[in-house]
């Protein structure tokens, strides 16, 4: 097991250099000269060639990777061309909000998700499973930012019950006032996960309840709901590994949540980076989830290797 | 999010060799599946007429698109001639939500059709070759896949700007990676079986065997996964320009409509709407034709 973490974590090094090879890159595909991504446009051009001078840009790219990268591993991303702060420290506050709202999100689908797939399996044939079958591709392939907006309408608007904008004042806290800013970015966000986790689930149960296995606990005269804690103990390791994943696809994807609900989370860094052409910002934000992202796969796929060995990669 | 790379259990039965039916051929007998299949049907005629009001939207809209006028701003549905009233412009809805498709469409296939060009030949390759080649394209493929999608393609169309081309070329890179998953892993499987081999017996090049035994039976599992990834697509475009990238205004697109529409929750709450409904159902429509062609196509069901 020890050597199987240790290839897993080796085979973690190459991917992560290569995100942020891909990462590097941004900047450069970026219409206009690189330079441009550190200092204002209206810098005077002695600023502009000191700057090229000391950030290296004057060298080739790849001794430019490697400066970069060497920065980026002290924890510097840069400052924001908007306000001049350091990109690492407005990220460790967004990031922050952002995974409270994945959390929440990733929590809730899962949740519904487990409930639903496991009914539409229980009833596999009738027409509860068809109904939460078609809830569930609803929910795949509804515009979540579309739903988001529904939300507020009906949840705001109309009934005047929950905020619809932002986090809440300061801090997060999981008080009253701030949760009741939560719940409806939340919910908007879960229901991917939720329709996925759904189809996972039912996919796995209806084939666990036709093993085998299954057979002879039926056989031995075990309850139903004996039955089903056996069917649960083989179908989490897929469900939690789906729903772990889904975290870091949430945490990526927010973006559009967070501009229709205005949630201070990297979602929203990202979207005033792209309008202000902030590339540092955009640069940064897009680095450190992406990293996020990376380690949560290993995590993901070392935790489900752990409960259920026959899972092991080569 | 809604992300391509995490429907394995799709990818899964995408990949699985279509086999052939005895007697009436294969594609007949996938044509009669589909044929009883009462929700397949309903959503193909849906979708081929929305995408025939799009293609002939200056003949079926009664007014100009980006003409508006601001003493008729935000009327409701049913106002003088208005079916489905007027945005925050003045501009007729029902005109732009059917010029709206047009772009609404295009940027949502363009870049599947792009990707699975690419990612179907890559796969094919790196299947079909194996050794080396076959490392270098699925390690690339991997490290696309270390990157939640919905952020790869708001990265890359940031750093290139707003604009429908750069929306378009983001959404590409995007699906090009799970294109050459799907691709390569049933061009594998069936890279092995008997038939390939009595094909290269007979003297037959690499060429030839790709594109008279191996392109025959991956083109089911690819174009299946196509029509889910269509579904994807159309929310991440829409998404897109929802959130100022891809389409620019005054051009009528259903996302970029659903974010100007933003401000007219409070006085037009249902016509603030209609553009996401216009979303919604062409993707959820695209995910049960791509649910019922897997059906069809894979015969043990």
């Amino acid at each position: 097991m020890i050597l199987y973490i240790l290839r897993r974590v080796l085979y973690a090094i190459p991917i992560a250099l290569a995100v942020s090879l891909i990462c590097f890159m941004l900047v450069h595909i970026a219409p206009g000269d690189p330079i441009n991504a550190i200092v204002p446009p209206d810098a005077p051009k002695v600023v502009v060639d000191q700057m090229r001078k000391d950030y290296g840009l004057d060298r080739p790219l790849p001794i430019q990777f490697g400066l970069w990268l060497s920065r980026v591993v002290q924890g510097d991303l840069g400052r924001s061309i908007a306000n001049r702060r350091s990109v690492a420290a407005d990220l460790m506050a967004a990031a922050g909000k952002t995974l409270v709202l994945a959390f929440s999100a990733a929590a809730l689908g899962f949740a519904f998700g487990c409930v639903f797939g496991g009914t539409s399996a229980m009833f596999h044939g009738t027409w509860i499973d068809r109904t939460l079958v078609g809830i569930a591709i609803a929910g795949v392939s509804v515009p979540h930012y579309w739903l988001g907006m529904v939300l507020v309408i009906i949840f705001s608007v109309m009934l005047n019950l929950l905020p619809s904008i932002g986090a809440g004042p300061g801090d997060w806290a999981w008080d009253w006032v701030h949760i009741q800013h939560l719940v409806l970015p939340a919910v908007t966000l879960s229901v991917i996960p939720a329709g996925l986790v759904t189809r996972t689930v039912r996919g796995a149960v209806i084939e666990i309840l036709n093993q085998d296995f299954v057979m002879t606990l039926r056989g031995k005269g075990l309850s139903r709901l004996r039955i089903y804690y056996h069917v649960a103990k083989n179908v989490a390791p897929v469900a939690l590994a789906v729903m772990g994943l889904q975290l870091g696809y949430l945490m990526g994807g927010s973006i559009l949540v967070e501009t229709v609900f205005s949630w201070p989370g990297t979602g929203m860094m990202l979207n005033q980076a792209i309008f202000q052409r902030d590339l540092p910002v955009l640069q940064g934000t897009t680095l450190v989830l992406a990293m996020f992202f990376v380690v949560l796969n290993l995590v993901v796929d070392l935790i489900q290797t752990a409960l259920d060995p026959r899972m092991r990669r080569r | 999010m809604t992300d391509i790379s995490l429907r394995h259990s799709d990818t899964a039965r995408a990949i699985e060799p279509a086999r052939k039916a005895e007697s009436l051929g294969y594609w007949s007998g996938v044509g009669q599946r589909l044929r009883r299949d009462p929700v397949t049907l309903v959503c193909i005629t849906i979708l081929i007429l929305m995408l025939l009001a799009t293609v002939f939207a200056p003949l079926l809209a009664p007014y100009d698109p980006l003409q508006g006028a601001m003493v008729r701003r935000l009327k409701p549905p049913g106002f003088r001639g208005h079916w489905l009233g007027t945005d925050e412009l003045g501009r007729d809805m029902l005109t732009r939500l059917l010029y709206g498709g047009r772009l609404s469409w295009f940027v949502g296939i363009t870049p599947v059709v792009v990707a699975t060009l690419i990612g179907g030949m890559l796969g094919m390759t790196a299947g079909y070759v194996g050794g080396k080649v076959n490392m270098l394209i699925m390690r690339t493929t991997d490290v696309f896949y270390a990157f939640p999608s919905v952020l790869l393609a708001v990265a890359i169309s940031g750093a290139l700007g707003p604009g429908i081309y750069n929306a378009i070329t983001a959404l590409t890179i995007v699906f090009i990676p799970p294109m050459i998953r799907v691709s390569e892993s049933v061009t594998t499987s069936v890279r092995n079986l008997e038939f390939v081999d009595a094909a290269r017996a007979t003297g037959a090049g690499a060429f030839r065997i790709m594109r008279m035994h191996v392109l025959p039976n991956v083109l089911g599992p690819i174009f299946v996964y196509a029509t889910t990834l269509v579904s994807v697509s159309m929310i991440l475009a829409a998404g897109m320009s929802f959130i100022g990238l891809g389409v620019k205004p005054p051009e009528a697109e259903w996302g970029l409509m659903l974010n100007t529409l933003r401000s007219a929750i409070y006085t037009q709450p249902l016509l603030a709407t209609l553009p996401g409904v216009c979303i919604f159902m062409t993707s959820i429509c695209f995910n049960l034709t791509s649910d019922g062609l897997r059906t069809a196509m894979d015969v043990r069901n």
